[in-house]
């Protein structure tokens, strides 16, 4: 920046520090003030959207995966986050899982509830997506397209390491096998794209979760250490 | 992390979700500078140059105010890096290539209010790119931009002479115009997954 | 950006100019991108239009308490320091009320610190002008953005989601017009409202100058 002769640099000085600290206070102040009204909130949106995926859940419990394989409560431990589901009893009634993925515009966000005991997705809520309104958004209100995963069969194999069946999307009203998902007309790609980020996500998470299910379902009672 | 492929990336940033026709980013030099041809070329130009730095350089500032704890100056942050990096900019090109500045130098100040550009930084933080995803993003938003602008110029440079009714002033037509090349653009639409 | 050379002017015209005759989006054609990005419902357009105005006010505020403290050099970036800060704010105000709105704001609320319009009227009108006066200006200029907003996102969300606010106006046979919620119907719906402001006042000039050939 040049330097005018006319004009001393301390004003310059002067304003600029004085007006960055006066910023520098007002955004710190705000942000102490929100953040803890920010935090309930999204704690209460995720909660309201586990329960939406989990429906016999009544209490959650967040768990990250660590880079060894292992789920621990989540503190402030990095890698990706899922969220167990326990009913009354305290027992385990399933387990969110966040997935994403392309669909016809943008990205994909979903969040799925996936039930051990039925081996099966038994719920599933939209995030985020930006599919063409009337068109592509209809996997987020269609209600015989949401029917598929009341009970969408993701039982492992004999090996326990991968999926028996891939989640597959058919054309709609060709569903026969508990395993598919009847597509939506006039929504192809959104609707394929759903199937496949369940059957990436699935096959990711869903032998992972059945090998540490004690460690999840111990999240129920106490801290689960 | 995202894991998205270089390519959907790419393909999603140039076209499905161009920045000018799909995010409204940018309009501002779009209805500007879209009169001729030429001038709409170099403005991509300078446009995508400056975007590949700033990216790189939003990508550095989002891992270092998260790592020292302060991430609610994040927009200062970016707005102050991509006014500087403008003017950095701006003189390096005029030390190593005098012809390049004469092409660009009246366009590089104008970009630093630019959306395209701060939006640019605010997306592939929001999404999570890794460095290279940013680059490529970058990459893909720039050409995109250019090419809105440049296909704009053609339409409007054939427009001129047309009779158009009174009431339809150049701003009127030129947004008209937008508003069919923005629809054409959702045909691209589903390239990317 | 409009320099301009006037006489001393009554406070309540520094108000009411925002409103129609110098109309940030009708007339001045400026802050095109959250025009056109968020007016897709009308409860978007509004929450966009007053965290604009709030913006705008503050900074307005701001900058003419402190005219005569910034120095010539430095000004633009002291200005760009205290609209970032109001937006920051904002930002966070936005999401500790709701949300949702947050979300499908999304990146366009940081992004009202690129709005040419607030840089605009700090340079061009605060910088020069008592606090009083620029508190009005920044109001009147902040509702005018905020009533255009609301006129493009009403219209669209009328014919595109054949509801207001959320509360559908049509019976179950109204077919939404889908195209004018996509990132189209903007520029059409834009277009649309300059093209019928342009017609009223060409309409208005027509008739002044057939009454002055009358008088005169």
């Amino acid at each position: 920046m040049n330097v005018a002769p006319a004009t001393p640099t301390w004003p310059m000085y002067r304003t600029l520090v004085g007006i960055g600290m006066l910023c520098g206070l007002m955004i710190a102040v705000t942000f102490q003030g929100t953040r803890p009204v920010i935090e309930r909130n999204r704690a209460e949106a995720l909660e309201r959207a586990v329960f939406a995926v989990l429906p016999a859940a009544i209490a959650r419990a967040t768990f990250a995966l660590t880079a060894e394989g292992q789920f621990v409560p989540d503190t402030n431990a990095t890698g990706q986050r899922v969220h167990a589901g326990f009913d009354a009893d305290g027992q385990l009634v399933g387990v969110a899982i966040e997935a994403a993925g392309m669909g016809y515009a943008d990205t994909i966000t979903v969040l799925y509830g996936y039930s051990p005991l039925q081996e099966a997705i038994v719920g599933i809520r939209v995030l985020t997506s930006k599919e063409t309104p009337g068109l592509g958004d209809k996997i987020e209100t269609d209600e015989a397209f949401l029917e598929n995963f009341v009970a969408l069969d993701v039982r492992l194999d004999a090996s326990g390491t991968s999926l028996q069946h891939r989640i597959e999307t058919v054309k709609q009203g060709k569903k026969t096998e508990p395993w598919q998902i009847d597509g939506i007309t006039g929504a192809t790609i959104s609707s394929v794209a759903i199937g496949d980020i369940l059957a990436k996500s699935a096959e990711r998470w869903v032998p992972t979760i059945n090998e540490h299910l004690d460690r999840l379902s111990a999240g129920g009672q106490d801290d689960g250490t | 992390m995202n894991e998205q492929s270089l390519w959907s990336i790419f393909v999603n940033a140039a076209l499905v979700n161009n920045f000018v026709l799909a995010y409204f980013l940018g309009i501002c030099p779009f209805l500007g500078v879209s009169a001729k041809i030429a001038t709409a070329t170099r403005m991509g130009g300078a446009v995508m140059f400056v975007m590949l730095v700033s990216s790189m350089c939003a990508y550095a500032i989002h891992h270092v105010l998260i790592a020292i704890g302060v991430p609610f100056l994040e927009l200062i942050a970016f707005i102050a890096v991509i006014a500087s990096t403008v003017q950095l900019v701006e003189m390096f090109i005029k030390k190593i290539s005098p012809v390049l500045f004469r092409a660009l130098g009246i366009f590089l100040p104008l970009i630093t209010t630019n959306c395209a550009i701060l939006g640019l930084a605010l997306f592939q933080t929001n999404k999570g790119y890794g460095f290279l995803q940013a680059i490529v993003y970058a990459l893909g938003a720039g050409i995109g931009f250019t090419l809105a602008l440049v296909l704009m110029a053609g339409i409007r440079e054939k427009l001129e002479l047309a009779t158009m009714p009174d009431v339809v002033t150049s701003t009127a037509s030129a947004i008209i115009v937008a508003g069919i090349l923005s629809l054409t653009f959702m045909g691209f639409a589903g390239l990317g997954a | 950006m409009t320099a301009r050379n006037r006489q001393p002017v009554m406070a309540t015209d520094e108000f009411i100019k925002g409103l129609w005759r110098e109309n940030p989006v009708f007339v001045q054609v400026l802050g095109m991108c959250p025009v056109l990005a968020v007016s897709n419902t009308a409860l978007n357009a509004l929450a966009m239009g007053l965290a604009t105005t709030f913006v705008m006010l503050m900074s307005n505020l701001l900058v003419s308490t402190l005219r005569n403290f910034i120095p010539k050099q430095v000004r633009i970036a002291t200005y760009i320091l205290i609209i970032a800060t109001f937006v920051t704010i904002v930002d966070y105000a936005i999401e500790a009320i709701s949300l949702d709105l947050h979300k499908s704001l999304g990146a366009f609320i940081s992004l009202i610190v690129v709005n040419c319009l607030i840089l605009g009227r700090a340079e061009a009108f605060a910088s020069k002008n008592r606090v009083g006066h620029a508190v009005l200006d920044a109001l009147g200029m902040g509702i005018g953005f905020t009533l255009a907003l609301l006129c493009l996102g009403g219209v669209r969300e009328v014919l595109g989601d054949g509801a207001l606010f959320g509360v559908a106006l049509f019976p179950d046979a109204f077919e939404p017009w889908i195209v004018m919620i996509l990132p189209s119907g903007g520029f059409f719906t834009l277009a649309g409202w300059l093209l019928v402001i342009n017609f009223i006042k060409q309409r208005k000039e027509a008739n002044a100058a057939g009454a002055q050939e009358i008088t005169g």
